[in-house]
């Protein structure tokens, strides 16, 4: 377990309503808190979303965020996500400026990080992977030597790590019973 | 039943028990002021909108109720933006409502429009933008329901024209309805059981404890459980600027105000304090000073409804969340259950005591042929107002003099702009105020420049025929500016010469339907303020011309320690803490 994380998971269940996503990110910039990554997604449920935060808790109290963060009316439910009791994923896309010549390279990368070939053109390719984060970064590293062109990552998404010997049970309040 | 939109929101206005509305109309509010006139809620017109806003805050503060303000779209709505911040900063229940361009018109830059919910959102404790006509009863409920429950403040509803025209079917939602629809809304009202007993154990043990009591108190309607609290403990109290008047100052344990311009053993109590019960306040930096040379030996008890009050400036030892009214009575009621008696604290007083003896709030004695002075002003408005008066101020070095020299017995008889520091609060905070409590006799203490901010809101005031009373403490300048470049500039000073007789208040007031009176000789002070005691039809305004080098103290500079406070120059030898 790391003892002091640089950034910790929120997983938001938000009231699924216009503005939201603006009052959250209001509430960051106010308050001078830091997001690295956000993502926003429908939730089980239609009347609520889930937002994942990933934020910079150096300078900022994951407490003094999620406290905040629950003052916001449409915010229903915060579950925080300690790196190491979360299962966390990204999806990140990205384009070389390869040509065929250098290809192999590229394919034996994108083997070994269990990715995907989404596109190929005339002088580039483009290559997806999903996985942990930091693993994606050890991937942008690596292939960074291509030439990447295009870049996008998806930012974070979350859940917690099940307990093995639980019963399944509902994970949050304002479910549709 | 069918009715307008703009029927039904005027309607749900009146099932919120809504007795008066401040506001101004414009294009797009234009139908919602059609069903007032048939209305049995009090419309007051004002003359400009920042100044309904202050009128429903002043309203809030004496009664308790939530203030209500309707303006129009685009430059009404942000006339009210300062309102709303000093409502939030100052947790004041209030309604506000705005009119929106038509919805088909939102987003296009239509005539008058603004985005009010964007500009607004980190002002308002929540706000709503009603895109759905048959909406507006539960978003007028659910409005009502955030700006009073929890930690009040203002809540801001958007109505767009075509809206407010639409037919709708009136239904009035129930309280289940209302909770239903914000589910992510729940305040904690009860203290946790362990934190209560944990709290009480400290209060037991304590040698050195002071209450540290804030606005939360007030808000709450707190007052009596933290005088019984007190009183059970024989611990002294201090009373924040927001909290004034919820502790009696003539009670024996009361030491006033704390703070950069709070007196001596406010803030020396606090220093040497080994335990803080803080209730409903937020270690604001106008009370600490320098947080980590604040309260250096005390522990914490800190209870607060906002959760997150607790740890933001000053990791408490004991957080509560909680209601203050309910958590007081909880803790009273463990000190009993622990047979806890009151402490021996007679070292503590003692000490305590030789601290007011030494420090009392003092000024120069007025020379002859000077200026008044604006602390005998004050003084002579104290000792001259009715029982009950409740007294207003503005922002500066009279609102600190007003805090300092008035005596507050009585909750909800101080109205002030703490958090923002709103300059020209007073005279349309002081109208609500008189609104609310037509039977009370209201004072505004005001500045000469905050004056000039909001004073055409007295045109309102004569209109209207509500007879309050100002006092312009007019030193020519924009005072508390000029104590800071005075003692910390070099006596340069920029920009904050005003002019004792540019405007000429006399004749503005009385251009406004008021009387008005000028006092510059300190023998004139009593009888004329006496007179405007005794005026009752009108508005009264009265210019004290008085000294400009008068200064506020004692002054914790800004950014020091509390125990460097600055005690007047006659209290010298020290302006280091006197511990013995």
């Amino acid at each position: 377990m790391v003892a002091n994380p640089t950034h910790q998971t929120l997983s938001v269940l938000v009231e699924n309503r216009s503005g939201v996503l603006a009052r959250i990110s209001g509430l960051f910039a106010r308050r001078g808190f830091n997001i690295i990554s956000l993502a926003v997604a429908p939730s089980d449920d239609e009347r609520f979303s889930r937002v994942n935060l990933v934020v910079n808790v150096e300078e900022t109290s994951i407490e003094q965020i999620t406290k905040q963060l629950f003052k916001l009316v449409n915010v229903v439910k915060i579950t925080e996500l300690h790196p190491a009791e979360a299962v966390e994923r990204e999806l990140l896309m990205m384009t070389v400026a390869v040509g065929s010549d250098q290809r192999s390279g590229v394919l034996e990368l994108v083997g070994i990080f269990e990715g995907k070939i989404v596109d190929v053109g005339g002088a580039g390719l483009t290559v997806m992977v999903a996985g942990d984060p930091d693993r994606l970064d050890d991937f942008e590293e690596l292939m960074r030597p291509y030439g990447i062109t295009e870049l996008q990552r998806t930012g974070r998404v979350a859940l917690p790590k099940l307990d093995r010997s639980a019963v399944p049970r509902l994970r949050y309040q304002g479910k549709a019973s | 039943m069918k009715m307008t939109g703009a029927q039904a929101l005027i309607k749900s206005l009146e099932m919120e028990q809504v007795e008066v509305v401040f506001g101004l109309p414009g294009g797009c509010i234009l139908p919602a002021y059609d069903p007032i006139l048939d209305s049995p809620i009090r419309h007051i017109l004002v003359r400009h909108e920042q100044g309904a806003g202050h009128m429903a805050e002043g309203y809030a503060h004496v009664t308790g109720r939530p203030g209500v303000a309707m303006v129009t779209s685009g430059p009404a709505a942000t006339n009210l933006v300062t309102p709303l911040c000093d409502a939030y900063m100052d947790s004041v229940p209030m309604v506000a409502i705005t009119g929106q361009v038509s919805r088909p018109v939102i987003g296009t830059d239509g005539f008058q429009e603004c985005d009010t919910v964007g500009i607004t959102r980190s002002v308002t404790k929540h706000n709503e933008l009603i895109m759905d006509p048959d909406e507006i009863p539960l978003i007028v409920r659910q409005a009502f329901h955030l700006a009073t429950t929890g930690r009040p403040g203002p809540v801001l509803i958007d109505v767009p024209k075509d809206v407010l025209q639409a037919q709708v079917e009136w239904s009035w939602p129930t309280d289940d309805d209302v909770s239903a629809s914000l589910p992510g809304y729940k305040p904690t009202m009860k203290g946790h059981p362990r934190m209560i007993k944990e709290a009480a154990r400290l209060i037991g043990e304590a040698r050195r404890p002071v209450i540290y009591a804030g606005g939360g108190i007030l808000k709450a309607r707190a007052a009596e459980p933290l005088r019984a609290l007190a009183e059970r403990m024989g611990i002294p109290v201090v009373t924040t600027l927001m909290a004034r008047g919820a502790f009696p100052d003539d009670h024996p344990l009361c030491l006033g105000m704390p703070g950069m311009h709070g007196n001596y053993t406010a803030i020396t109590a606090m220093q040497e304090s080994d335990l803080l019960i803080a209730l409903g306040t937020r270690f604001d930096d106008r009370v600490t000073g320098r947080v980590d040379s604040f309260a250096p030996h005390a522990k914490v008890v800190h209870v607060d409804i906002d959760p997150a009050e607790l740890g933001k400036i000053r990791q408490p030892d004991v957080p509560i969340v909680g209601d203050c009214r309910q958590v007081i009575t909880e803790i009273i009621r463990a000190l009993d259950g622990s047979g806890t008696g009151a402490p021996d604290l007679n070292e503590w007083r003692a000490r305590i005591s030789g601290w007011q003896e030494r420090f009392p709030l003092h000024y120069d004695s007025h020379v002859e042929g000077d200026p008044l002075k604006p602390q005998y002003v004050m003084e002579v408005l104290r000792d001259s107002a009715p029982e009950g008066t409740i007294l207003a101020s503005g922002v500066g070095q009279h609102q600190m003099w007003a805090s300092q020299y008035w005596r507050f017995n009585e909750p909800y008889t101080w109205v002030n702009s703490g958090g923002l520091g709103t300059m020209g609060f007073s005279v349309p905070a002081a109208i609500g105020a008189k609104v609310g409590r037509p039977d009370r006799t209201v004072w505004a203490v005001d500045g000469d420049g905050c004056f000039q901010m909001t004073a055409q809101e007295l045109v309102t005031a004569s209109s209207e025929r509500i007879p309050i009373k100002v006092a312009i403490l007019n030193n020519a300048y924009l005072g508390m500016v000029r104590q800071w470049q005075e003692m910390f500039y070099e006596e340069r000073y920029s920009e904050v010469y005003l002019s004792p007789d540019l405007p000429d208040y006399v004749k503005w007031a009385e251009a406004m339907g008021c009387a008005a009176f000028r006092v510059e000789d300190p023998a004139e002070v009593e009888p004329v303020i006496a007179k405007a005691n005794s005026i009752d039809d009108r508005p009264v305004v009265i210019d004290f011309r008085t000294d400009a080098r008068e200064k506020v103290f004692p002054m914790v500079p800004a950014g020091a320690a509390n125990d460097d406070v600055v005690v007047h120059p006659s209290q010298k030898p020290t302006g280091k803490k006197v511990v013995q």
